[in-house]
């Protein structure tokens, strides 16, 4: 049975999530945040996560972005194979969401069309969209507005097969140190484990869309997200930077098949002003 | 915790006296410049023009505001990265900024070059865009406007929330943390 979606459809539901990341932190991420204020002793780090919380309050209240970098729009979709799409070219759509959002909220502009050449689109398209064919008639559409900051200290690193995880725990504190304040920490960092490099980088910004608080399915990775989040909150990078007990609010493992050559292993890590959002058609 | 207020423009002692780790609430004017702007101020200097402000005794805030509604000062408008504008430290040093506000590591050439010209490197609250929007009382663009939020604006900022991260003795509070 085929099922038809129009685009227009599509625009709105994007315009939704890209407004309602830009101005709301939600409930889960609010409450992490008084958790971990709770847990910092350092009284600089804590007065961070005070004016943190503070911010989402007056950003939500006044509709003032919560970050002057409206970030990348980052568009993941999985298109079941049963829908037929009525009206425009699925990706114009998006785009056209995108720059309609970005002028109608007045979110800053971020996107150049050549990355040498270095003209602001005046748009903030093109999003960055990624797809997938599953079976099936719905149509789930994930939204991350990414920050540069946080965007430019991901990594990638082709471990040896028999290389033991520690080895890849060490080299995730190692990054975690160097990105040090830059990505603002306390980050959320995407792990993506296997497949190729290309595959691993993408699945390490996928692993990011995972419902905030939920672990990871199989057991083994969800004790090793545990493992590498107390391993980069024993680093004391801390709240900004400034020194302090949390470093990362959330670690998210996206593992996939890989070749008996291979480990690669990506990272990329998200701000503290996680903007994100997600809906089923 | 204790903040210390200071205001702008800041004189030679009021700099000495701030040490690394302090948390300060700046009011006054400042200008701002991130990449583009950074980039033009080189351009200009080598081509012999005059500068269209000046920069003799200022902080420079690294910022990029997101565009004003209807009826505000500005957007969103918290640090960007500072170490993006590090290989342009020399040449504004020289124009006499006495400090910048940013976030984020400098390299150690900045941080050897504040010793020598004495002055602060201060790191303000990373993604709290909409927070310090509200420190900030005015805004107008002084140069290149054409570089839209990269352009070059003239801020009043009142109890602007910032860390000495790099004080005039070069320490540096992201190396301390890691040395405790």
């Amino acid at each position: 049975m085929k099922r038809t979606i129009h685009t227009d459809l599509i625009k709105k539901e994007i315009e939704k999530l890209i407004y309602n990341a830009s101005f709301t932190v939600p409930p889960e991420i609010k409450s992490a945040f008084s958790g971990m204020k709770l847990s910092e002793t350092r009284p600089l780090a804590s007065e961070t996560l005070r004016i943190l919380i503070e911010n989402a309050e007056i950003s939500e209240k006044e509709e003032i972005p919560l970050c002057q970098d409206c970030g990348s729009t980052i568009v993941f979709m999985e298109i079941g194979q049963d829908i037929e799409f009525e009206g425009e070219y699925i990706c114009d759509a998006v785009n056209e969401a995108v720059a309609d959002s970005y002028i109608k909220f007045h979110l800053r502009k971020s996107i150049v069309s050549d990355p040498l050449r270095r003209t602001n689109t005046g748009t903030n398209t093109p999003a960055f969209i990624h797809t997938d064919i599953i079976p099936g008639d719905r149509l789930k559409i994930d939204i991350l507005l990414k920050g540069g900051g946080s965007e430019n200290v991901s990594s990638l690193r082709m471990f040896r097969p028999t290389d033991p995880v520690e080895m890849i725990i060490d080299y995730i504190e190692d990054t975690v140190i160097k990105a040090g304040p830059n990505p603002c920490p306390p980050i959320f960092l995407g792990v993506g484990i296997g497949g190729t490099a290309d595959a691993a980088m993408l699945n390490s910004k996928k692993a990011l869309m995972r419902p905030t608080g939920e672990k990871h399915k199989d057991p083994f990775y969800a004790e090793l997200e545990d493992k590498i989040l107390a391993r980069i909150n024993s680093t004391g990078v801390g709240p900004m930077g400034f020194g302090g007990a949390n470093t990362a609010a959330g670690v998210c493992i996206m593992e996939a098949p890989t070749h008996i050559a291979s480990l690669p292993v990506a990272l990329n890590l998200n701000c503290h002003s996680f903007r994100k959002g997600g809906v089923i058609l | 915790m204790e903040w210390k207020h200071i205001s702008t423009p800041v004189d030679d002692n009021t700099i000495a006296s701030l040490k690394c780790g302090d948390p300060c609430l700046i009011t006054g004017k400042i200008l701002t410049a991130r990449d583009k702007a950074h980039e033009r101020i080189r351009q200009m200097i080598a081509a012999g023009e005059p500068l269209p402000f000046d920069l003799q005794g200022e902080l420079l805030y690294y910022v990029g505001p997101s565009p004003a509604k209807e009826g505000m000062v500005i957007g969103a408008a918290g640090p960007t990265t500072s170490s993006r504008m590090d290989p342009f430290s020399e040449m504004i040093l020289e124009l006499g900024i006495k400090g910048m506000v940013g976030k984020g590591r400098r390299d150690s050439l900045t941080r050897e070059l504040l010793v020598k010209h004495r002055a602060v490197y201060f790191s303000s609250i990373g993604g709290a865009g909409a927070y310090l929007s509200r420190r900030i009382k005015s805004s107008r663009v002084v140069a290149f406007e054409e570089l839209g939020p990269e352009a070059v604006f003239e801020l009043y900022v009142e109890e602007f929330p910032a860390v000495v991260a790099i004080d005039i003795n070069g320490e540096d509070i992201y190396e301390n943390r890691i040395r405790q």
